[in-house]
């Protein structure tokens, strides 16, 4: 398998070619949180809409939509995590967003990077509620350091959307 | 495929490519096992032999800190010094050494502009025109200024074909103190009308600032011919180091500038009540100086001077027409190419987009093939909103550059597009 076929797995371009999720919500009830890769120019827009923010952890996210444009890892990564994360409470989305970047970070880590993506998790993570499912494909990203802001550039998105919400 | 490309263009146009190629060490090098297509040369360009040795010549035979000591060594290195600043004197058409000011890079020098000029000669109200062109270099020092100061900017707009349309210019600079603007655009390699910029400028009671940051590499810069009162470039873009800049200015207009940064070889007195500077161009070159890479810079501006800056504008304008043609050829509609479409309006730099292929994933694509180009907002997000994309891909070439280049590249984007089933 090329170095590319790894970075690029088919369920990859699958959400790339066709994001779920995709689009906007009425703001309010909806929160709207943006996102950028300073580096690429990359944007992700997160639509949030919980259940009832004063739950925190306990909220769950009733819709979430997602704008914005950019490369097929920033965008397929986003469809990925707004599929994996919708119907759920914000506790299990936390938990994993925590999983993803600590798949990504043990390895940037590990690759030289400034690590910074590991910051407050220690690097491991238990088994969460949500499993990664299609997520694994994303892990070829951690061989293209340069990619990997792309990958988590909408998982970021949404913890600041958690933030903002008040969830 | 034939077409009229580098050394077939006549008398006179003919770089020799593959004579070039061999004095750049860095281009025997292989990426991800391929030869190494470098088309990049926009964000920085390689470096000859000349420069590299030059440099290591400095440092074996000549390294002491500049002036005032009197011992023979410290001579050696201010004479390093100040044959540099000669030569980038003679380079760009300054009628004196004095009038070229070093400083860390194209963007220092457009800060030393906004910060040290427009902080003494701007104030609440008065009036920047900036142009959509520029990159981020020539408009954040602004906006620190316009936030500071309360300076109002105006845009120079650019028009669908990556023209500045200087339709309202009249307007624009009507009560303006300063136009900055770019002599060539870094995204669409726009080539400006700076002269005539200029002319409108100064008839409009404005001073002018040129970003020759693309420009200085790869046509002929006459600072008498621009009209300017500020040029600005970096050495890392026309084979020299990178850590060196060059800000040239009108001498009456650099004396009346206040330094930017202050500390040792920019005074001339100092005492516990304040301090008097150095003239022109100590005044602004505050701490040692980068001596070895101002020799550096030399040895580049030498080596361009060898080649002929007419050889290579003439080379790079036969790469333009060479890249648009093959690849609209072989990509039709499917390509977009930013920026004027004459091989002539534009220098050696080529922003496209291919069938929807995000420029992230095209560069990914090019990697594997040995192919470097850049793809992003290449510091300029205000044209990349005024053109109506996120980013470009973008392919830059230089003297080193030849048509083997371009077609690498033709093949590779073919990849892409079989790659991402588009």
């Amino acid at each position: 398998m090329s170095g590319l076929e790894d970075l690029y797995r088919e369920i990859i371009l699958d959400h790339y070619r066709s994001p779920r999720n995709r689009g906007e919500l009425a703001v309010p009830p909806a929160h709207r949180t943006d996102g950028f890769n300073p580096l690429c120019g990359d944007e992700i827009v997160v639509y949030l809409e919980l259940d009832d923010p004063a739950k925190g952890d306990d909220a769950t996210i009733t819709d979430l939509r997602i704008g914005g444009q950019g490369c097929s890892i920033s965008q397929s990564s986003a469809s990925m995590m707004s599929a994996a994360v919708k119907g759920h409470t914000v506790g299990d989305a936390r938990h994993l967003t925590r999983a993803f970047k600590s798949m990504m970070s043990i390895h940037e880590g590990e690759l030289g990077g400034d690590g910074s993506e590991a910051e407050a998790d220690g690097g491991t993570v238990e088994p969460g509620e949500l499993p990664l499912g299609d997520l694994d494909a994303l892990k070829g990203v951690v061989k293209f350091p340069v990619r990997i802001k792309c990958a988590t550039l909408g998982w970021n998105t949404l913890l600041q959307g958690f933030d903002d919400a008040g969830g | 495929m034939e077409v009229t490309g580098p050394g077939q263009d006549g008398p006179g146009h003919d770089l020799d490519v593959e004579a070039i190629r061999k004095d750049f060490p860095i281009l025997a090098t292989q990426m991800n096992g391929k030869r190494l297509t470098y088309l990049d040369t926009a964000a920085t360009s390689q470096k000859p032999r000349a420069v590299l040795e030059a440099m290591d010549h400095y440092y074996e035979t000549s390294n002491a800190n500049v002036h005032r000591a009197a011992y023979s060594l410290a001579e050696q290195a201010t004479n390093a010094l100040e044959g540099a600043r000669a030569k980038v004197a003679r380079f760009i058409g300054a009628t004196s050494p004095d009038q070229v000011v070093f400083t860390k890079n194209a963007t220092e020098s457009l800060n030393l502009v906004a910060r040290a000029w427009g902080g003494k000669f701007l104030s609440a109200g008065d009036v920047v025109v900036l142009s959509q062109l520029e990159h981020h270099a020539n408009i954040v020092p602004w906006h620190q200024l316009a936030a500071e100061q309360g300076v109002e900017l105006r845009w120079i707009p650019v028009g669908p074909d990556g023209r500045l349309d200087l339709s309202g210019l009249d307007a624009l600079l009507d009560g303006a103190k300063m136009l900055a603007v770019t002599a060539m655009s870094n995204v669409t390699g726009t080539i400006t009308p700076v002269t005539e910029l200029a002319e409108r400028a100064h008839a409009a009671g404005a001073l002018v600032a040129v970003d020759a940051c693309q420009y200085a590499p790869h046509l002929s810069l006459d600072v008498q011919t621009f009209g300017a009162d500020f040029v600005a470039f970096s050495s890392h873009k026309m084979l020299g180091p990178t850590g060196i800049g060059v800000l040239w200015g009108r001498p009456e207009v650099l004396d009346a500038t206040p330094p930017f940064l202050g500390g040792g070889g920019m005074i001339l007195d100092v005492t516990m009540d304040g301090f008097t500077p150095a003239a022109v161009p100590q005044k602004f070159e505050a701490g040692t100086p980068a001596v070895a890479e101002a020799v550096g810079l030399g040895a580049a501006v030498d080596y361009l001077d060898a080649l002929g800056m007419d050889q290579v504008r003439a080379h790079e304008v036969a790469l333009n027409r060479y890249a648009i043609e093959m690849l609209t050829d072989r990509f039709g509609d499917a390509l977009t190419i930013h920026g004027p479409q004459e091989p002539e309006a534009r220098g050696g730099v080529l922003s496209f987009a291919l069938a929807d292929i995000h420029p992230h994933d095209m560069s990914q694509v090019l990697n594997e093939h040995g192919v470097g180009v850049r793809p992003g907002h290449h510091c300029a997000k205000p044209l990349m909103r005024v053109l109506g994309v996120g980013a470009t891909t973008r392919a830059s070439w230089y003297v080193y550059n030849d048509t083997d280049d371009i077609d690498v590249l033709g093949d590779a984007l073919a990849d892409a597009l079989d790659f991402f089933g588009l």
